[in-house]
């Protein structure tokens, strides 16, 4: 899940009755599952939490491709390094497609962009955990791509026609990310003794940090409640985690790995697995700033903006200057 | 099966190979440093998009090269277990990545001479380079269209991207006259019918470079000095040993393991 605590009116759902003649319109379409459309009505609370979550999706895809890019020049073959260069690639262009989905409720991609260089817009917790070896690039794959499908494929369902679509392309091509993932874990697990402790500290590193991609339970959350009444929030972050645990477990069992947790049981009674909350005072300090990561990912953007900021004056003069030459023309 | 030229000196055809793929797997590398760095998203998405055409096309070359080596290597192999006096690049594409303009001109003037090149080799008398150079044409083809739009856009922008792009062309061309001198295993590809000479290249790649620089007002250097070295091996920077160390490093580290 690339969006986390995204605020909505923090008032709760307002009862039907207290609805203007507009809103209660609007949420009789959303309850029909209608798709709203950039240009059609929608009360502010709607149009700015989506904004808060559509961004905090992109950036996430955005500072998602700097952990795995760190592997990049370091790929150990040739099919490697082109697998994870069109994966990260294809991060990018999530971003893209989402930036655009953002800005017609009307946001431009550069103001997102200052918000996030800012601090004043978030991005997923996990991309602040480093990458310290190859198997974190199959772990990443296999989990942190794992858990962002349990949180889009229902989003393709979502209420806002653009985000609904957007999500339909990415959902696509996270499951061969998630694919290729798994698919490096495989060959870790089967090689030589290194590869196994490779991929066993993979896991062991990156199994709570995913588990604190669905967020904090929000069985109590207003702001929660008002997403899901206005269906751009599809499950409860508890449903979520577990459907991810109740699918992993069997999968690091056959890869023969070790899930860090000593209470994992499965619950035959309740049908799912029993498993132990990640220790969110560190879920709140990484959202505070204070991940392993916060520091360097954030410079990084910074960097790549404030160093490309005469590229993108050069091109946009360019541009102005060929345009005053096409109109003196004609 | 591709059809092989049986007079080709089999040591000149490897050579010619590992020119090939070597440059198309360093550029492809040094492009890749890119990935989630570049100054706009649509930008850091095509240099992904090159750097993976390119590592696409090195599969391509040092598979072959591994076939005419006959030593049952892999392209793996001769990419991450080899040192850098074994490396036949062109020196241009091992230099560093520099700030964007300065890769967008290093790519300007390796996509214009792929342009050409790849073309001709879509005639070679060796069916096997005449298949790949026709992949690969394709690609080079719009790389060198994205490539010159950029350089003629940041050339013909600001002053101050016009002057980045003067010093990264300044910086640059020293190394452009290393594509075009002609040696003895040039000579053997030639005769045997399997690559032009790439002397012949030089006319149609100043004509090419000469437009595109004039409609971004850039000035070519009057010094046509060529730093030689990489295609031969005798003489590579300094900069290449160090992509190597981080490119090589899982390969070294764990000998013998698969992944």
């Amino acid at each position: 899940m690339y969006a986390q605590m995204v605020r909505s009116t923090g008032k709760g759902i307002t009862p039907r009755e207290e609805m203007s003649a507009q809103e209660r319109a609007f949420q009789d379409r959303v309850d029909r599952d209608d798709r709203i459309e950039p240009r059609d009505w929608m009360p502010e609370g709607y149009r700015k939490t989506l904004i808060r979550q559509i961004g905090q999706h992109a950036h996430s895809e955005i500072v998602g491709q700097l952990p795995e890019g760190n592997w990049i020049t370091r790929a150990p073959t040739l099919e490697r390094k082109t697998i994870l260069l069109a994966k990260v690639q294809d991060e990018a262009g999530h971003g893209l497609y989402l930036y655009a989905a953002a800005e017609t409720p009307g946001v431009s991609r550069d103001e997102m962009t200052e918000d996030l260089l800012s601090g004043r817009m978030k991005y997923s917790s996990i991309f602040n955990y480093p990458t310290l070896t190859w198997a974190d690039m199959g772990a990443v794959g296999w989990l942190v791509d794992g858990a962002a499908i349990m949180n889009q494929v229902p989003l393709q369902r979502t209420s806002y026609g653009p985000y609904a679509r957007a999500m339909v392309r990415i959902c696509k091509e996270e499951s061969f990310h998630q694919r290729q993932g798994y698919d490096i874990m495989m060959k870790m697990a089967q090689g030589s003794p290194e590869q196994r402790r490779m991929a066993q500290d993979a896991l062991d590193r990156f199994w709570y940090p995913s588990l604190m991609m669905f967020g904090p339970s929000d069985a109590e959350s207003v702001h929660s409640a008002q997403s899901m009444a206005w269906k751009i929030k599809i499950n409860t972050n508890d449903e979520l985690r577990q459907k991810f645990v109740d699918q992993t477990v069997p999968q690091a069992e056959y890869l023969g790995l070790t899930v860090p947790d000593e209470h994992l049981t499965w619950n035959e009674e309740r049908g799912h697995y029993d498993f132990s909350q990640p220790d969110w005072n560190e879920f709140f300090d990484v959202l505070k700033g204070n991940g392993p990561c916060n520091t360097d990912r954030l410079a990084a953007r910074r960097k790549a903006w404030d160093e490309g900021a005469w590229v993108r004056e050069g091109l946009l003069a360019h541009a102005r200057k060929k345009a005053a030459r096409h109109t003196a023309a004609e | 099966m591709a059809e092989r030229s049986r007079d080709t000196d089999q040591d000149a055809l490897l050579q010619f190979l590992l020119r090939m793929g070597d440059s198309t797997l360093i550029l492809g590398h040094r492009v890749s440093e890119w990935c989630g760095h570049a100054p706009v998203l649509e930008e850091d998405i095509a240099l992904a998009n090159t750097a993976l055409d390119l590592i696409g096309q090195t599969q391509l070359w040092l598979e072959y090269a591994a076939e005419v080596q006959g030593e049952g290597k892999s392209a793996d192999d001769l990419a991450f277990l080899r040192d850098v006096w074994d490396f036949r690049n062109l020196l241009l594409v091992e230099l560093p990545n520099g700030d964007f303009g300065r890769t967008m001109m290093r790519q300007f003037l390796f996509d214009a001479r792929a342009s050409i090149l790849l073309p001709r080799l879509m005639q070679s008398a060796d069916t096997q380079v005449a298949e790949i150079a026709e992949k690969a044409a394709k690609e080079a083809a719009y790389h060198l269209e994205r490539s010159a739009g950029t350089v003629v856009g940041l050339g013909d922008g600001t002053a101050e991207s016009h002057d980045r792009m003067q010093a990264a062309l300044d910086y640059l061309y020293p190394y452009v006259g290393e594509m075009f001198v002609s040696d003895a295993t040039d000579a053997a590809l030639t005769a045997a019918g399997v690559a032009p000479d790439p002397a012949s290249l030089r006319g149609e790649y100043d004509a090419l470079i000469e437009r595109v620089l004039t409609e971004a007002t850039l000035e070519l250097p009057e010094n046509r000095f060529a730093r030689t070295g990489g295609r031969d091996g005798r003489m590579h920077t300094e900069h290449l040993g160090h992509l190597l160390c981080s490119m090589q490093w899982l390969q070294r580290a764990y000998p013998g393991n698969r992944w």
